[in-house]
């Protein structure tokens, strides 16, 4: 049981390109906004039509350029829940459930209602038109309206963009509920690394149009492949390097050698260290560089440091370090500060673009 | 006083809204979905008649059904119907001067309804005329009725064409705007006088009900969940 998708679409300017099949659900498509995450979610549904490509849902073809299959949104059996959850106005809240009831035998479709309306907690907000409920009802009452279409799989699409951040922590958890039940494919579009960690178990990253292969959560989290990898899941420090020979780089941006775990190989260009992976020390060391403190913002619970590194290919440049605020404390004073990366942190990168 | 011009006008007014609210809402629904160029040119088409004088839009009308036309001749000959003269030929005639005012404020209404909304009812499994019939025209209504009356008003109040296509015979194919020129012609202005007060009470009355849904539309707009 799987979703596959391979698709490409021209729009414009602008190429989506998009390869990935469900294993471990749910998937999530993260990248940032404009990178094509939407469309290739309306191009799963049947709203916008591919170029070319197929999509494949539990072993039925939902579409394939090749033998001229495109089925109709209709009969997809694939459940969207758009970012603004797209609730009929003119209906109230039972009403608008009931349309994704249409297929349900006639005798059945009120005992069906109540239930979703149990289970979504909407008993009281039944009668309500969709402007009447808050932010968080209006999410129930469109996530029971789509399984009450008994979809195969469910398409969310940022599903908490409309929401205040005081909903979002409740929601999130409801809907986690939500997903251990429902036993079709789900697919969570997101540009939050925080989000997809905490509802995803694999994850797809999108750049501009482009998909890369999909890995585990924790996969891209602890070490990413490539840039657009560690860029999206918060990889603070990257610059272009050379790899030296053997277990070390040689980071351009920053004028800096770094060692590292892994051999380094050409299709190397970047590579990334985390903000928290920096170890820092007031004394020189074996392979520390020195820097300078710039500037300093404090977090509740750490510390962000800005230092400047001695020379990069391109003057001085800014990293970023966060450590606990005692250690900077005991740090702050010095005039010089020694950097050094554990060779397991240094993430090695491939891909194209500038960083 | 002889009623016959205000019923006859308001018969003609209300067949024509009904026509003219199907025709319009097709034509805009259809249209909106074609490329940009077919587009641009069907669109000067249908609203040609807004800018147009009406007697030229009644001349256009006398080539296709006067007796002597392709249309026009048919019809007498297959089924003995004269298209021009009688009181319903003023239909065709105000219908069509009418058609642009729904068209254009359908269009507008559909331009302005949110596509999730149709795309949400196309993956839950909602047939296309369920979603036209139940959402879309519902999220559409004021708009759509605000087209439905004024182009009822401008059918009230067309004078042009219909004098063309339908002439004047009194108790026959007088309307209350050809009935006004017949006053005036023949010197009976007190007459005259009546029916073009009655003429701009219904005119006034029509225009406020469009204000009223304009404001309602607005209103109800502002408030959806789903901005525009």
């Amino acid at each position: 049981m799987a979703l596959e998708v391979m698709i490409r679409k021209q729009l414009g300017a602008f190429r989506l390109d998009v390869q990935f099949c469900t294993q471990d659900r749910p998937l999530a498509l993260l990248g940032a906004s404009g990178s094509g995450k939407s469309m290739t979610l309306k191009c799963i549904a049947g709203i916008e039509r591919p170029d070319e490509g197929r999509i494949v849902l539990n072993g039925r073809t939902l579409f394939d350029s090749a033998r001229h299959i495109d089925l109709p949104p209709q009969k997809r059996r694939v459940g969207y829940l758009f970012q603004q959850y797209a609730l009929f106005p003119n209906m109230t809240a039972a009403q608008n459930i009931l349309t994704g009831l249409h297929a349900c035998p006639r005798g059945e479709r009120q005992a069906r209602l109540q239930e979703l309306l149990r289970t979504f907690r909407l008993e009281q907000a039944a009668q309500l038109r969709p402007r009447q409920l808050s932010g968080g009802q209006q999410q129930r009452t469109a996530l029971a309206r789509i399984l009450a279409s008994e979809p195969e799989a469910l398409l969310l699409d940022e599903p908490f963009s409309a929401l205040d951040s005081s909903l979002r922590w409740q929601l999130e958890l409801e809907l986690l509920d939500m997903l251990d039940t429902f036993r079709g494919e789900v697919l969570f579009v997101s540009h939050s690394r925080d989000e997809v960690s905490r509802l995803c178990r694999s994850v797809c990253v999108l750049t501009d149009g482009r998909s890369e292969p999909v890995t585990t959560v924790p996969e891209l989290m602890a070490a990413p492949r490539t840039l657009s990898g560690a860029q999206i899941s918060g990889c603070k420090n990257i610059s272009a390097c050379t790899h030296t020979g053997g277990h070390s780089v040689f980071c351009a941006d920053w004028g800096v050698s770094l060692a590292c775990a892994e051999q380094a190989r050409p299709e190397h260009r970047f590579a990334g260290v985390r903000a928290h992976a920096w170890r820092i020390s007031a004394l020189p060391a074996e392979g520390a560089f020195p820097c300078r403190a710039v500037r300093v913002l404090d977090n509740v619970f750490s510390a962000i440091v800005m230092l400047s590194t001695p020379a990069g290919s391109s003057g001085p440049h800014l990293l970023r370090a966060e450590l606990p605020k005692e250690a900077w404390a005991a740090l702050a004073d010095a005039e010089t500060l020694y950097l050094t990366c554990p060779p397991e942190q240094v993430l090695l990168l491939t891909g194209g673009g500038e960083p | 006083m002889d009623w016959y011009p205000l019923l006859n006008s308001l018969r003609i007014a209300a067949i024509s809204a009904v026509a003219v609210f199907f025709l319009g809402i097709a034509a805009a629904y259809y249209i909106a979905r074609l490329p940009r160029t077919v587009k641009g040119v069907l669109d000067v088409l249908l609203t040609l008649p807004l800018v147009l004088p009406p007697t030229v839009v009644g001349y256009l009308l006398l080539l296709v059904l006067g007796p002597r036309r392709p249309v026009g001749a048919w019809m007498l000959q297959t089924f003995g119907v004269r298209m021009t003269m009688t009181w319903w030929s003023a239909v065709f005639a105000v219908s069509v001067v009418g058609f642009p005012l729904m068209y254009r404020t359908a269009r507008g209404a559909f331009e302005a309804f949110d596509e999730t909304l149709a795309a949400a009812g196309r993956t839950l499994g909602l047939s296309d005329r369920y979603i036209f019939w139940r959402i879309r025209m519902p999220a559409c209504r004021q708009g759509i009725a605000a087209g439905v009356v004024l182009s009822f008003a401008r059918a009230l109040g067309e004078y042009g064409a219909t004098s063309m296509v339908a002439g004047y015979t009194p108790g026959r194919t007088a309307t209350v705007a050809t009935e006004v020129y017949q006053l005036w012609r023949i010197g009976s202005d007190r007459l005259a006088l009546r029916w073009v007060l009655i003429n701009i009470t219904i005119s006034a009355a029509v225009l406020m009900a469009v204000n009223l849904l304009e404001r309602r539309t607005r209103r109800t707009a502002g408030r959806a969940p789903h901005g525009a």
